[in-house]
């Protein structure tokens, strides 16, 4: 029990840093900045704050462990975490907007046929960046769960 | 250049303009109204309006006339997307992908009584208006799922919008339980239309269509989109160089 509040304490308290690390930036008074200063410290994933304990830390017995299922933004999302040695090595989305029971109708052949490219970094300066952030919360929940039973 | 950002709705909240006239109180106003949106429609919030409809507290006839707005949005989605974008799951009610983007939208009415250039940010998801501080389109990068210092591409906005939907994790498996397999294809997809409900609502939706989503928005006018695969590839929809900005 203790462990398990442990764990859920390590998760709780690494979100509330980043929180405030957000506020922190978040208070500073209108100023002028050079560009892109502070895009990058601003948008810290919570979710991977919660893995880094995970893997790093913690012996957690071996198994999977499923969380609990977490609101994301557009539907619930539940991770199943797989302890090996007694560290986390697969998590696995179970339930994820994905699995809504629609289909989608596109006549493929009336389309372009899109081009496939590798990614490539790009070192231009920007004003702003546009990424995915929207489940990192229900992320951190389940997952934090799931690993709170791994440590039980 | 004005800059800040806060931490609302557990996302942060970024307002720019190159315009100093431009007040601390104006930008308070804007940060007032987040405040008012994520006190409101959290689902996190057990006073919330979500939260009591969920617990069959408040029912349709006491419904504001700013949630039939957000549901009438909702109800379009749905119905474009052939299902895929919903508000409710499981017998849940959570709007939130709608509310982000409309919120943004708001932000955008809220600020344009001040100026006409600035950038909103919610979370990843952006509407833009006029030029920034160099009197240029706004510059906006794309976030390299796999290394979020990284962009992969970098494009020009000048009074539209960008959302990105997608899983914000890396080498995440995506199990699919209708099929009873593993997916292992996109892992995020930006989209760029004209309004921030539209950009946010069909990144969604084509985030959930898995591969079909690229196509679905390619199908859609005025409308451009680029999908990040599982393998570190990308697909873009045919105008979508348009907006880049080259290296």
């Amino acid at each position: 029990m203790l462990k398990k509040l442990a764990v859920a304490g390590f998760v709780i308290v690494t979100f509330i840093m980043y929180s405030l690390h957000q506020r922190n930036e978040g208070s500073q008074a209108a100023q002028k900045v050079p560009k892109n200063q502070t895009n990058t410290s601003q948008t810290t994933a919570p979710s991977s704050s919660a893995i880094t304990p995970a893997s790093s830390a913690a012996n957690y017995k071996d198994g999977s462990y499923t969380g609990k299922s977490s609101d994301a933004f557009y539907g619930f999302v539940q991770v199943r975490a797989t302890i090996t040695s007694g560290k986390l090595t697969d998590i696995t989305v179970l339930d994820y907007p994905q699995d809504r029971d629609t289909s989608i109708q596109i006549n493929d052949s009336a389309l372009p046929q899109l081009k496939q490219e590798a990614i490539q970094a790009q070192a231009a300066q920007v004003d702003g960046i546009s990424g995915a952030t929207d489940t990192s919360r229900a992320f951190t929940e389940s997952l934090g769960d799931a690993l709170a039973q791994a440590a039980a | 250049m004005i800059k800040q950002t806060r931490l609302i709705m557990g996302m942060p909240i970024v307002l720019m303009t190159p315009d100093v006239s431009v007040t601390n109180e104006n930008i308070e106003e804007v940060f007032t109204f987040f405040k008012y949106v994520d006190k409101t429609y959290s689902p996190f919030i057990d006073s919330s309006i979500v939260s009591r409809i969920n617990r069959g507290a408040i029912g349709e006839p006491e419904y504001s006339d700013e949630l039939r707005e957000i549901l009438a949005i909702a109800k379009s989605t749905k119905r474009q997307t052939n299902g895929y974008f919903d508000v409710w799951h499981k017998g849940n009610f959570d709007p939130s992908g709608i509310v982000k983007g409309w919120a943004i939208a708001e932000a955008v009415k809220i600020l344009a009584k001040y100026t006409n250039a600035f950038y909103v940010e919610a979370g990843g998801d952006i509407q833009v208006s006029g030029v920034n501080d160099e009197g240029s389109p706004w510059q906006i990068g794309i976030r390299n799922p796999f290394d979020r210092h990284q962009n992969i591409k970098v494009i020009a906005l000048k009074s539209n919008a960008i959302a990105t939907s997608g899983t914000a994790i890396r080498g995440q498996h995506i199990y699919d339980p209708v099929q009873g397999k593993e997916l292992n294809e996109v892992i995020s997809v930006s989209v760029i239309a004209p309004s921030i409900i539209d950009a946010d609502r069909m990144a969604t939706a084509a985030f959930a269509m898995g591969v079909k989503g690229i196509y679905f928005i390619e199908q859609l006018d005025g409308y451009e989109a680029y999908a990040v695969m599982h393998d570190k590839t990308a697909i873009a929809t045919t105008g979508w160089h348009r907006y880049e900005v080259k290296a």
